[in-house]
């Protein structure tokens, strides 16, 4: 089987979600990795790309209308590959969510979303019911359409490849949507999805200035990213792109410390699959702590200054 | 212009669901069932563009069960005008209700057809892309600000990094995030009147549409359990704790 992977990169960096795909990718077969962007970011990711063990050829559309990986374009650009592919595969990350769906509809395929196993090339495992519930499904479309989850996929060897990269040609703007602007936030932290330790806040954090004093200190101190539940993001403590769960992004670390968190089905499904769980909530009975592997009861605002001082 | 708004009837977000002993599926006998989340935003956003006078009208639209009609009725109390019940017997997975949306687009013409990003059921995350792809249209999913301006829309997206913002000629689809808005609740007053909006019923055969699925759910399982854990006392049991863990810098 031929797959088609497409590569998310950041400063010509390829992405952890990519590198978990595109061993998601090898289980089924022959790997050809797409490259959309534009400029120097986009040449080195192809030339980093195809260095990853078991990717065969990489395909480079180096054009501005692939600055920003608008769906509209980067689905123009896919489904005439899809030609020569069986199977297109894509990370469950926001890019991926967006343009998967508009090349599965174009070429007439219902996609598998957000796999987290592959048993066969036609069968696969996906949480369904915020995680409360794991279906196996088999796709009866003749090419396959699926999104990634990354949890799911140890991340490919970025070494041990030596793949050709060739130029594509880009159909170029679609004039469907245009990009106007982003805010992101430079962070020095390692990112929430690809992070060996996390520390979450929730509501009972109480405000954004005492969300930073003290549950920042702590991430220092772990080497930690930040995280939060929805109520946090929605409250303002943290930025929308810090909300760890069914509808926010999934997370897997080796350590997840869930602070002030009451443990809503929405936020486990987002981190259940954590390896190790430390959660610090005043009520005993909270239901974070029926995951936790080690709790703490009591009182943040007295534990994590205690904590992190003694850390 | 008009606004179109799928809804899907699916198990309360309260509910816990429970795996078939079978596993057949998630059991949805006796249980809750409500409007989507996701979809609850949508109409409110619509109402809300309505009310700014943007638009002029807000027709929903569900596929499923008869008993979607219920999730209508609490559509058109909290404000839409009018409603269309497609009912199926099959379980229609998004393909299938994005070629039954691609139709009723066809018929209604609206400017914006506002969808959730996610049904909190099968968590697909599929169907607003699906329906932009088949329309040709553009898609501003994720959104957490749309702002209609002439005929342009400016559609501020929830993405991993932050925010990004995209404008989309109309007519276009968006899919709605958790912080678009906060839905009302409908009055009392307002669901008495809902039950005399108009409410057409139609079937998926009335607009031509196959809905065999393509996937098959072979099992249905419960997530493997997490072995019962611990509670240490005081901080220095769970700064031993950290520390045996070996993730200290
Ligand atoms: C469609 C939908 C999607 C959703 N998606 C998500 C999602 O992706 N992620 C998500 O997180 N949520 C999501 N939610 C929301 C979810 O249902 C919960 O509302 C949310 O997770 C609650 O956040 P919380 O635990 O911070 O707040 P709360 O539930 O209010 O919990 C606060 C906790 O802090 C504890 N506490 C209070 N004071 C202190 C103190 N001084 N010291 C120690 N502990 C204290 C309390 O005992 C309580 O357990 C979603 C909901 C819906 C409807
Ligand atoms: N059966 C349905 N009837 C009406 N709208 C639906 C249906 N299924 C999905 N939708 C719409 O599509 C959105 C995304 O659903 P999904 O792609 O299934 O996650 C939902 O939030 C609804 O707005």
């Amino acid at each position: 089987m031929s797959v088609l992977v497409l590569v998310e990169q950041l400063d010509g960096r390829v992405k952890d979600a990519t590198l978990a795909t595109l061993t998601a990718a090898a289980k089924l077969g022959d790997i050809t990795a797409l490259v959309a962007g534009h400029g120097d970011a986009a040449t080195q990711a192809a030339d980093a790309v195809a260095k990853v063990a078991g990717v065969s050829k990489v395909l480079l559309a180096n054009d501005p209308a692939y600055a920003n990986l608008l769906a509209e374009n980067v689905a123009a650009l896919v489904v005439p590959l899809m030609a020569d592919h069986d199977a297109f595969l894509a990370n469950a990350t926001s890019i991926g969510k967006n343009v998967a769906p508009r090349v599965a509809a174009l070429l007439d395929v219902m996609q598998v979303s957000d796999i987290v196993a592959v048993e066969s090339a036609d069968t696969f495992v996906r949480p369904i019911y915020a995680g409360n519930a794991v279906a196996t499904v088999r796709s009866s479309d003749a090419k396959k359409v699926i999104t990634v989850r990354a949890t799911g996929f140890e991340k490919a060897a970025t070494e041990g490849g030596n793949a050709a990269v060739e130029p594509v040609a880009a159909p170029g703007d679609q004039g469907k949507s245009r990009f106007v602007g982003a805010e992101t936030q430079e962070s020095a932290r390692p990112e929430l999805t690809s992070a060996a330790v996390i520390v979450s806040g929730g509501r009972a954090l109480g405000s954004e200035e005492q969300f930073h004093a003290l549950i920042e200190p702590l991430a220092d101190k772990l080497g930690a990213a930040v995280g939060a539940s929805r109520a946090a993001v929605d409250a303002g403590f943290a930025p929308n792109d810090y909300q760890v769960g069914q509808t926010g992004k999934i997370v897997a670390p080796d350590v997840y410390v869930a602070v002030g968190i009451s443990g809503a089905i929405q936020h486990l499904a987002g981190m259940k699959d954590s390896k190790t769980i430390i959660a610090i909530n005043k009520d005993e009975d909270a239901p974070i702590f029926q995951v936790a592997d080690v709790g703490l009861v009591g009182d943040l605002f007295q534990i994590l200054p205690e904590l992190t001082e003694k850390l | 212009m008009k606004l179109l708004v799928p809804v899907k009837r699916v198990l309360d977000y309260n509910v816990k669901p429970r795996v078939k002993a079978d596993g057949s599926g998630v059991d949805l006998a006796n249980v809750k069932m409500s409007m989507n989340p996701f979809d609850e935003i949508a109409v409110e956003e619509a109402i809300r563009l309505k009310e700014k006078g943007v638009a002029t009208e807000v027709v929903v639209v569900s596929i499923g069960e008869p008993k979607a009609q219920d999730t209508l009725r609490t559509a058109l109390a909290m404000g839409a005008d009018r409603a269309i019940l497609i009912t199926s017997d099959v379980r229609p997975e998004p393909l299938g209700v994005a070629k039954l949306l691609a139709k009723v687009v066809e018929e209604e013409q609206p400017q914006l057809v506002i969808l959730g990003k996610q049904a909190i059921d099968d968590d697909n995350n599929q169907t607003g892309q699906m329906l932009a792809a088949l329309l040709g249209w553009g898609q501003g999913t994720f959104a957490s600000k749309v702002e209609v301006e002439g005929d342009t829309a400016h559609v501020t997206r929830e993405v991993d990094g932050g925010l990004e913002t995209v404008a989309l000629p109309l007519p276009a689809i968006v899919t709605t995030d958790l912080r678009l808005n906060e839905p009302r609740y409908a009055s009392l007053p307002n669901i008495m009147k809902a039950k005399s909006k108009p409410l057409a019923q139609k079937t998926p055969a009335d607009y031509g549409v196959d809905l065999t699925p393509r996937i098959t759910v072979l099992k249905v399982e419960e997530p493997a359990k997490r072995a019962a854990g611990i509670k240490v006392d005081s901080v220095d049991a769970l700064v031993d704790k950290i520390k045996s863990l070996g993730v200290i810098a």
